[in-house]
């Protein structure tokens, strides 16, 4: 049975070739610590790292590639963000839809006297900007949210809210762009982010265990680092180096899996993140038609409209367990999905999927366009059994 | 030897530093070399880059306002 990996969401695959290729490279002819020893293997590896900074700065509009900070993933890097820049007393807004990536820590601060706003979405899971405007406060110090839901793929408007923040003295704005990078065009510019998490092996299209913070300059002194130790710069002090990048990444990184990252952001940026959201929002859109047509019995959360949400499409079917149905379509149709809650309890509970979940299906480059119909077919027959 | 001919060294805050400079200088015509930090300007592990002493005035205008802190130093 032919394998449909409706994951991407998750992690995409497959990965482009370049990828795995890159990495070969790495391991075989450089190998070395990057940025630690100055001998010329170590150059190359910090090369490789400097050229991931660049690929990424250049795909955001990122001026200096210096303040793009190397993490092993997004939550890595939003936790740096908000455990290294909320204090007691401090208030701190976000969405009903975040992942736990960004729930979590900010649920640890409010334990420990971070004041925080949760502010509700829409069944769909729109945020109302002039919702999060009321929100704001003399002493807010961060306003975080997600680009995209990874539930039902609904996209923010996160260029208002960034307009919004902009105008409020010492806020900065922090986007979890994890299932967005890569995948929707972003400009730290034009829509006013100060502080942007990726992650690598989604629609980056590089390996687990990467990805990166821009901070824009002059933050990194609100932000106290998560993690300190060496960092190849500066060994003969024994405090901490407080200029970016260095301040963030202490301990030998990645090198490895960025240089498949490096590939992966060529990969993207040959085809153009247009092209790829082209391409990703065409096969949405296949699905959520055949879907409609076909199967009168499925419920589509968010906002069913591909020109709204990423390549990500959350469903109950009435009658059937996600959990069941998921286990359906990989045995019957070699179809890799993901039920239940995807790390996101407030979004399901603004969704009204508390605590049963949905099943998601989500999209990626490499699924051919046939695939969305075999998916919706799939549901269909779900109730034939 | 004449003086434009002794090399200078710039020193940078980390390995970063030093290659977004190689970057800057290369794209500005400026030749220059990673090697290690000699051991008499720091007891630092990181990498410097090795100019021409007579670009000296030329890397820093590359450099100035671009990058937060550099040092050039005549070996
Ligand atoms: C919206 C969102 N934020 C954060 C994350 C965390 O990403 P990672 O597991 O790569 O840190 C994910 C994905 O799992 C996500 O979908």
């Amino acid at each position: 049975m032919k394998m449909i990996y409706l994951d991407n969401a998750a992690t995409s695959f497959p990965k482009p070739p370049a990828m795995m290729e890159e990495m070969n490279a790495f391991q075989r002819e450089i190998g070395a610590n990057p940025g630690r020893s100055g001998h010329g293997r170590s150059i190359d590896a910090g090369r490789v790292l400097y050229e991931a900074r660049e690929a990424l700065a250049a795909l955001f509009n990122i001026d200096d590639p210096l303040s793009v900070v190397l993490t092993k993933n997004s939550t890595e890097a939003l936790n740096i963000v908000l455990l290294g820049a909320l204090a007691p007393g401090d208030h701190v807004v976000t969405t009903s839809m975040e992942h736990n990536s960004v729930m979590r820590p900010l649920r640890y601060l409010a334990s420990r006297g971070v004041c925080l706003s949760v502010i509700g979405c829409s069944p769909q899971g729109e945020l109302d900007p002039a919702d999060l405007q009321k929100a704001l406060r003399k002493n807010t110090k961060v306003v975080v949210m997600t680009h995209a839901s990874n539930v039902t793929g609904t996209i923010q408007p996160v260029a208002e809210v960034g307009r919004i923040v902009r105008e409020r003295e010492g806020v900065m704005f922090c986007v979890d762009a994890a299932q967005t990078a890569g995948a929707l065009p972003i400009d730290v510019e034009q829509m006013n982010i100060d502080l942007l998490a990726v992650t690598g092996h989604k629609s980056l299209y590089g390996p687990q265990g990467t990805g990166a913070l821009f901070i824009r300059k002059g933050l990194e002194k609100k932000i106290a680092p998560l993690m300190m130790g060496g960092t190849g710069s500066r060994s003969e002090f024994e405090i901490q180096p407080d200029f970016l990048p260095d301040k963030y990444e202490s301990g030998t990184p990645n090198a490895l899996g960025f240089a498949g990252l490096c590939a992966g952001l060529k990969f993207i940026a040959g085809h153009s993140i247009a092209a790829v959201r082209e391409k990703e929002k065409q096969i949405t859109a296949a699905f959520l038609k055949r879907l409609y047509d076909g199967c009168p019995e499925a419920t589509v959360y968010g906002p069913a409209d591909a020109d709204r949400q990423t390549a990500v499409v959350s469903f109950t079917v009435r009658g059937v367990t996600p959990s069941d149905a998921a286990l359906h379509f990989e045995e019957k149709y070699g179809i890799l999905c993901r039920p239940g809650l995807h790390c996101a309890p407030s979004a399901h509970r603004t969704l009204g999927t508390f605590p049963q979940g949905t099943v998601r299906f989500s999209f990626g480059f490499f699924n051919a366009p046939g695939d969305a119909a075999m998916a919706a077919d799939a549901v269909r027959d779900l109730l034939k059994g | 030897m004449a003086a434009s001919e002794t090399p200078a060294v710039i020193l940078f805050e980390s390995v970063s530093h030093a290659l977004h400079a190689e970057k800057l200088l290369k794209a500005a015509g400026v030749k220059c070399k990673l090697i290690p930090v000699p051991r008499h300007l720091s007891s630092d592990c990181g990498v410097c880059l090795r100019i021409d002493g007579a670009d000296r005035d030329r890397a820093a205008g590359v450099l100035t306002d671009r990058l937060d802190y550099f040092d050039i130093a005549l070996l």
